[in-house]
């Protein structure tokens, strides 16, 4: 060992500090996994479930774009490993696609299966990613990103508990001054100088207030029997003053209610025909607008309640993961939606009290038999419901049938009805806006 | 590059100074130079594990160029530390000349004393084991790595080239930065070398007999084949007969091959060297007189290091295994041995530093590894079948060879397909025609899609490459039109 002196670099705090090196790559590493986000927001937002929950739930997201990927063996090299001392062909060691037996982070890199991992994030930026991809003008996007209801409050009464922002200082200054006055160790002293200043008072009672209410837990009740003694006049008024500080129950706050409202309940009820099989487009496309929907009448209305009505040739009443996860073959008859919805309204949301949304998606497939019943529910709905839209969901190429319910329900007269055909992506945000231009604020 | 894994214990409270640090070194060196150790001036670094994780995620190099990948790789250490999955180690040593380590600030004196007599370890093995001394020149390293930083970022900087641009670069030479030479104490020929090396061949042996039978005809090579002989370094290739690449282009793809080689050699020696560095704090704390307190804690730090993992090849394990065979075996041999291999011609500690200088892992595993070391660890082979990996070979009497064979195929760089460029103008199309070394593994199909895509994207045009799948020789291609498979006859 013929080198100089070993050298040995003590660690600094302020070196550690400084030397965040990684941070630009992470940043980049950032921007990859949205962007790879981006690219899948379709076949995300079509397996999530996005609509009334949680703006701060986290979501697990599956990776794809950014693998660093290598020439690499498949499945069919073996790999050696070490045993507990037993190990008798044919034992089962492991699972196959993971990186060899046990954990193996030896060689982790040089095989598949161990690159492909998920990232977290939460659902308000998979919904900002969705607003990109649906191109929703940065206007509206705003609009819906928050849900801003309507928050009314109404004053009632006084308390003597509450925050301090809704402190009422002139009452709480009233309360003191009859507590002295009140109080059995006033002396005439007090009762002049009230007098001969009342007027100054009332104007900076409110300074007083402030500067008091910090000694009200110190000083509680201190009265000076000396100081009363004293000389008369302002003097002693001023040292009297000082020496009745504020009480605890002095104190008076203004109460505040909550407003309720009945016309700030909405019901959003999503009919969708489950019958067709519903691919990753559909689901995303139907997923969205239902989504926009709901935030569109979140900003609206306080109380928003979500109901999801999935039928084929019946009808029943849903969760969203298996709203958009029932695929059921088998003939469609609409009206037993339609039907199904009027029962839900009639037991739980009755028109009077509550500001009704229906939307129905459908892949526009009916039978014939059932247009007429399908058209009179769908009036009838009409007539009940702030609006009522009718989607069909094509997706081009999809058009296997002709046959659509959009020349149907054409004879449906009530204003606050409307139809769109939704065919990509693209198409969602303008039918959406069209859709809403019918909303009929109900006259209560 | 080298790191001894964190083995899960709890810390203790750090009660020394760097004085103690400087004094235990002081008795370290001395005792590393009496047992023969040859090393690199030392540096030791100490930081948080902030720190060492930002140094894992850079292979430990002081400065490094950016890539998104290193960010990944940094969240994804700490994502792993911070749910205590994997813990971080003890130190990182890298093969520079003065040789850099790092040591966590955070462990007890004890750990610190291991680490540092398990950097000389490593330090004498870089200096001295010809993969290393081949393949990269330890005084240049950091200087090597900080210049290779400035550039790319001068690129990235660059307002007509920008990050885009040399990311679409470095992601492609990224995925094909190991396909490159494994073994650098074999001389690369020139084209020139090349050619007469055809012309030499082409023209057979001196015949001496000549004149009395008839002569034999003379095969002209295609002289004007490129390559003239296949050529494992895809990147530099394609740097050298890719015209429509630009300078800077060129210089990323030379930059990434050359970080890759600096890394070759520590893949192609991970038993070796880290065997060897236990092997030798492992002698050193012995002779070390140490009060009883840290000699329990050394014992049971030791054993957690060295420990043998089921399910897994713990190469601390294996290579101390080894190691210490191979001085038994000259120092102290059985009598079975003797009459074997017959009595030994050197002893063990000239046999162990002439192994540590000539040899690889391949060849370590291939020459030292006896069959009753294997049957000893209980070194399985296993195979995926179905849904699962079942153990197919063990160490007995008929399976030790083929588990033996199989494991070597495992380790360094026999882990990674070969892959040669044959020709780059095949059809006349200026098509790459690459071809793999089939050696009865199969490449990856969906990796092979997109690493072949990285490849065409480098090269420009059409890239093909030759293997085989399922038994049948195939035929990978990559161009304009999207990747397809097709079989060949």
């Amino acid at each position: 060992m013929s080198g100089g002196d070993t050298i040995f670099r003590e660690y600094r705090i302020s070196d550690a500090e400084r030397s965040d090196r990684s941070a630009g790559d992470r940043l980049r590493h950032r921007q990859k996994v949205r962007e790879s986000i981006r690219e899948n927001i379709a076949d995300i937002i079509a397996e999530e479930s996005i609509i009334g929950k949680d703006r701060d739930r986290v979501i697990k997201v599956p990776l794809r774009g950014i693998k660093e990927y290598r020439f690499v063996f498949g499945d069919n090299s073996p790999g050696a490993s070490q045993g507990n001392g037993d190990s008798r062909p044919g034992q089962v060691v492991g699972k196959a696609g993971k990186d060899g037996p046990g954990k193996g982070d030896e060689r982790a890199g040089d095989r598949p299966g161990v690159d492909y991992y998920e990232t977290d994030v939460t659902l308000e930026e998979l919904i900002e990613i969705m607003f990109e991809d649906l191109e929703l003008p940065n206007l509206e996007r705003r609009a819906l990103r928050e849900i801003q209801s309507d928050y009314s409050t109404r004053r009632k009464g006084y308390r003597k508990v509450g925050i301090r922002i809704r402190l009422d200082k002139r009452r709480t200054a009233k309360q003191r001054v009859m507590r002295m006055l009140a109080s059995d160790k006033r002396n005439q002293a007090v009762e002049r100088a009230l007098e001969e200043s009342k007027a100054d008072r009332e104007v900076d009672a409110d300074d007083d207030v402030e500067g008091a209410l910090d000694e009200i837990a110190l000083e509680e009740g201190a009265l000076d029997e000396d100081a009363l003694a004293g000389s008369p006049g302002a003097a002693a008024f001023q040292r009297v003053r000082r020496r009745f500080p504020f009480h605890q129950d002095d104190l008076r706050y203004k109460h505040v209610e909550i407003d309720t409202k009945e016309e700030s309940n909405a019901a959003v009820i999503c009919i969708m025909d489950t019958s067709g099989s519903m691919d990753t487009m559909k689901k995303y496309l139907a997923r969205s607008f239902f989504f926009l929907l709901y935030q569109f009448i979140s900003t609206r209305y306080r109380n928003v309640e979500i109901v999801f009505i999935a039928h084929h040739t019946e009808a029943s009443e849903v969760t969203e993961e298996e709203f958009f996860h029932k695929g059921e073959s088998g003939g469609t008859f609409i009206s037993s939606g339609y039907a199904k919805a009027l029962e839900i309204i009639a037991a739980r949301y009755h028109p009077s009290l509550w500001n009704l949304y229906a939307f129905h998606c459908s892949d526009g497939d009916n039978f014939d038999s059932d247009n007429p019943a399908a058209l009179k529910d769908a009036e009838e709905l009409a007539e009940i419901c702030n609006l009522f839209g009718y989607g069909e969901i094509k997706p081009l190429g999809s058009r296997y049938y002709e046959s659509s319910m959009l020349n149907v329900f054409r004879r449906i007269q009530a204003p606050n009805f409307h139809t769109v055909l939704i065919e990509r992506k693209e198409d969602i945000w303008p039918s959406f806006k069209a859709f809403l231009a019918k909303d009929r604020v109900k006259e209560a | 590059m080298s790191a001894t894994p964190h083995a899960g214990a709890a810390r203790n409270i750090t009660a020394w100074n760097l004085n103690d640090l400087v004094e235990w070194d002081r008795r370290i060196r001395d005792k590393a130079a009496e047992f023969g150790l040859d090393c690199y001036p030392q540096e030791f670094e100490l930081c948080d594990h902030t720190g060492m994780l930002g140094y894992m995620a850079y292979s430990g190099m002081p400065s490094h160029y950016p890539h998104w990948s290193y960010g990944k790789s940094y969240e994804k250490l700490k994502t792993l530390y911070d749910h205590g999955v994997s813990g971080l180690p003890y130190e990182m040593v890298i093969n520079s000349n003065p040789a850099i380590a790092y040591l966590m600030r955070d462990n007890s004196l004890l750990l610190q004393v291991l680490t540092i007599a398990h950097v000389y370890g490593h330090n004498d093995f870089f200096k001295n084991n010809f993969t290393f001394k081949s393949a990269t020149r330890a005084e240049l390293t950091i200087e090597a790595f900080k210049s290779a930083a400035m550039r790319v970022r001068r690129y990235v900087e660059d307002p007509s080239i920008g990050v885009d641009k040399v990311e679409r670069i470095l992601d492609a030479g990224h995925a094909l930065s190991w396909q490159c030479r494994r073994n650098f104490a074999i001389k690369k020929l020139s084209p020139l070398e090349q050619l007469a090396r055809a012309e030499d061949t082409a023209q057979g042996r001196p015949d001496p007999f000549q004149k009395i039978h008839a002569r034999k005809q003379i095969e002209v090579p295609d002289f004007h084949k490129v390559p003239l002989e296949p050529d494992e370094d895809l990147l530099l290739f394609i740097r050298d007969h890719n015209p429509f690449l630009a300078d800077w282009e060129k210089d990323l793809l030379t930059i990434v091959d050359e970080e890759a080689k600096y890394f070759i050699s520590m893949m192609e020696t991970k038993i070796m060297n880290e065997g060897w560095a236990s092997y030798w704090h492992k002698k050193i704390l012995e002779s070390l007189d140490m009060e009883q307190g840290l000699r329990l804690e050394f014992i049971v730090n030791h054993n957690q290091v060295v420990r043998p993992i089921p399910g897994q090849i713990n190469p601390y394990h294996l290579g101390l295994k080894i190691w210490d065979d191979i001085y038994r075996r000259f120092t102290n041999p059985t009598a079975e041995q003797i009459k074997r291999d017959g009595p030994p011609v050197k002893s063990g500690t000239e046999k162990i530093f002439e192994v540590r200088e000539v040899e690889r892992d391949a060849s370590f595993l291939r020459r030292y590894l006896t069959e009753e070391l294997m049957r000893e660890m209980d070194i399985f082979e296993y195979e995926a079948r179905g849904e699962e990996l079942v153990v197919s070979k063990v160490a007995d009497d008929e399976g030790w060879k083929a588990v033996k064979a199989t494991l070597i195929k495992n380790v360094g760089t026999n882990s990674i397909p070969v892959l040669k460029v044959e020709d780059a103008d095949f059809g006349q199309n200026r098509t790459l025609y690459v071809k793999h070394d089939h050696d009865g593994r199969d490449l990856h199909i969906e990796y092979a899609e997109k690493s072949l895509n990285f490849l065409q994207r480098l090269w420009g045009r059409e890239v093909v490459l030759e293997t085989v799948l399922d038994g049948k020789r195939s035929l990978l291609c990559s161009n304009d039109r999207g990747f397809s498979v097709r079989a060949l006859k």
